[in-house]
């Protein structure tokens, strides 16, 4: 009996199986947002009161989070989630990561205030804001609002603002979206595979030198 | 101090994400409506106006100007947007029967060229498909559904594309089943020209599934839409309040279209009872509404 044909089909079955576990990389736990949001652009003031723009921790991973100080649950929530995936990590990979923490309130967060706020969650976290008009056209990049409640008695007032962690590849690329249901193990697992990624498309471009002079020099440069 | 506060009002008129093509669209169909209006200069034209500009004018508001941000960032305003490009605008736009203004008002070769197109096979069999009854009720009901699922929900506010998708199918489908719905000619004039049993029948099928779907999202518990907590809303409300009141408008006053549409069949089945008796035709004109 010839069995060659049964042969060669099985054998295109195994290749076609193969290559299909081949392709499929396994789902990231956030929200993959790759080419549907810009790349990260902004022109703000940070905590140190100086002018800074997208180019400012240029290959870093970036997590870009819409707030305000005197937030009494989502902020403070979601800054702790995330310094706690931050310190799971390796030093080398920490030194990766920045963590932008813009205020939508700038008036009752200036710099200072800001500076106060985001050193409670560790070094690798930096406050930024600027002027209604930068913030709106920034929200508006990101496809996020914010908006300010009535004033009470004592002065205070509620702010609407957006509850995600938009994550910036080393590139500035958008790639991820975490929402408030991820967990710190699903946060940390994530940020390492986009770290893992990055050294790789590094080690092509430039060559393993280049990885441990941006891991170690380039990543605390900015910082005082 | 006055110029300034009437300049943010101006304001609010822009459109949040400009459009072109689709503002393009609205200022030619209303060119051609006006100048059909001027041209045909009858009286009886009057009503239907009033509908088809307010449509018209309902549709373009919720889709280009600052309704469309708030829109974007609160749930209830959002189902209101529906509400109005899904029902409220296309409802009005087929009960004022517009063909024939906007044919008296169409140059030329746009006139040629829409018959044309509305002539060729191909568009002839798909608008038969999609206007075939219970395909129409199902899609009219299943678009509802689609965007609402909360994970397509989620990819139609967060991606420009999707949104866009999301609102002009619902305007497009919107149309299509009001005017099958509303059709004015006697039926069987056209092949898609339904009785009005059917067409009542459609009408009392499509409002159980949207009434269920406003009363599930009325009375849940949870958070169903999560996007606008991830997107932030235009001010602070509380999820629970803007989830409510966003199904209570899916509930309620789209069931209540059907009543309405209900209520216009009727009134057009007696209309063409007199007409089929009396001896002299009942005047064409007075089918504007």
């Amino acid at each position: 009996m010839n069995t060659r044909p049964l042969r060669l089909i099985s054998l295109l079955f195994l290749v076609a199986g193969l290559t299909a576990c081949g392709e499929s990389e396994p789902p990231w736990r956030g929200h993959d947002i790759t080419g549907v949001m810009p790349e990260l652009a902004y022109n703000l003031v940070d905590e140190n009161s100086e002018l800074v723009s997208a180019g400012a921790y240029a290959d870093n991973i970036r997590l870009l989070f819409f707030g305000f100080t005197h937030c009494p649950d989502i902020c403070p929530v979601t800054l702790g989630r995330l310094k706690a995936a931050i310190a799971t990590l390796e030093p080398a990979q920490r030194e990766r990561i920045r963590v932008l923490f813009i205020s939508v309130d700038p008036e009752r967060d200036p710099p200072a205030v800001l500076r106060r706020y985001t050193d409670n969650f560790g070094e690798r976290f930096i406050g930024m804001t600027g002027s209604q008009a930068q913030l709106r056209e920034l929200t508006k990049r990101y496809r996020v609002t914010y908006g300010y409640g009535e004033k009470d008695k004592n002065g205070f007032y509620p702010v609407s603002h957006s509850s995600a962690v938009f994550v910036f590849d080393p590139q500035g690329n958008a790639r991820l979206l975490f929402n408030q249901s991820l967990t710190v193990t699903d946060i940390a697992a994530d940020l390492e595979r986009l770290i893992d990624a990055g050294a790789t498309v590094e080690t092509r471009a430039k060559g393993r030198k280049a990885v441990a002079q941006a891991a170690t020099g380039a990543g605390t440069a900015n910082y005082p | 101090m006055v110029d300034e506060g009437l300049l943010s009002w101006l304001r609010l008129l822009l459109p949040w994400e400009p459009l072109w093509p689709l503002i393009a669209t609205f200022m030619l169909v209303l060119a051609i409506y006006v100048r059909g209006l001027g041209r045909r200069s009858q009286l009886s034209d009057m009503p239907g106006a009033l509908g088809f500009l307010t449509g018209l004018a309902m549709m373009y508001a919720v889709m280009q100007t600052h309704l469309d941000y708030l829109a974007q960032y609160m749930f209830f305003v959002h189902r209101g947007q529906h509400l109005v490009l899904h029902h409220l605008g296309p409802f009005l736009i087929a009960l004022s029967a517009p063909s024939a203004v906007l044919a008296a008002g169409s140059p030329n070769w746009l006139r040629a060229a829409w018959q044309r197109l509305a002539g060729s096979l191909p568009v002839r069999a798909i608008y038969r498909v999609v206007q075939q009854p219970v395909i129409a009720g199902l899609l009219f009901v299943g678009l509802i559904y689609f965007w609402l699922i909360p994970s397509v929900h989620f990819d139609a506010m967060l991606n420009a594309r999707y949104y866009w998708l999301m609102n002009l199918s619902m305007a497009i489908d919107g149309l299509l089943f009001w005017w099958l719905m509303l059709d004015p000619r006697p039926p069987g004039a056209t092949p898609v020209t339904r009785g009005i049993g059917v067409r009542i029948a459609v009408l009392c099928a499509v409002m159980p599934p949207q009434i269920l779907l406003g009363a599930w999202i009325a009375l849940s518990r949870d958070v169903i839409f999560d996007v606008y907590a991830v997107c932030g809303r235009a001010w602070p409300i509380s999820p629970m309040v803007d989830q409510q009141l966003g199904g209570l408008l899916t509930w309620i006053p789209a069931a209540m279209m059907s009543v309405l549409a209900t209520l216009v069949l009727l009134r057009l089945h007696f209309r063409n009872e007199r007409a089929r008796r009396s001896p002299t035709p009942y005047p064409a004109t007075s089918e504007a509404l």
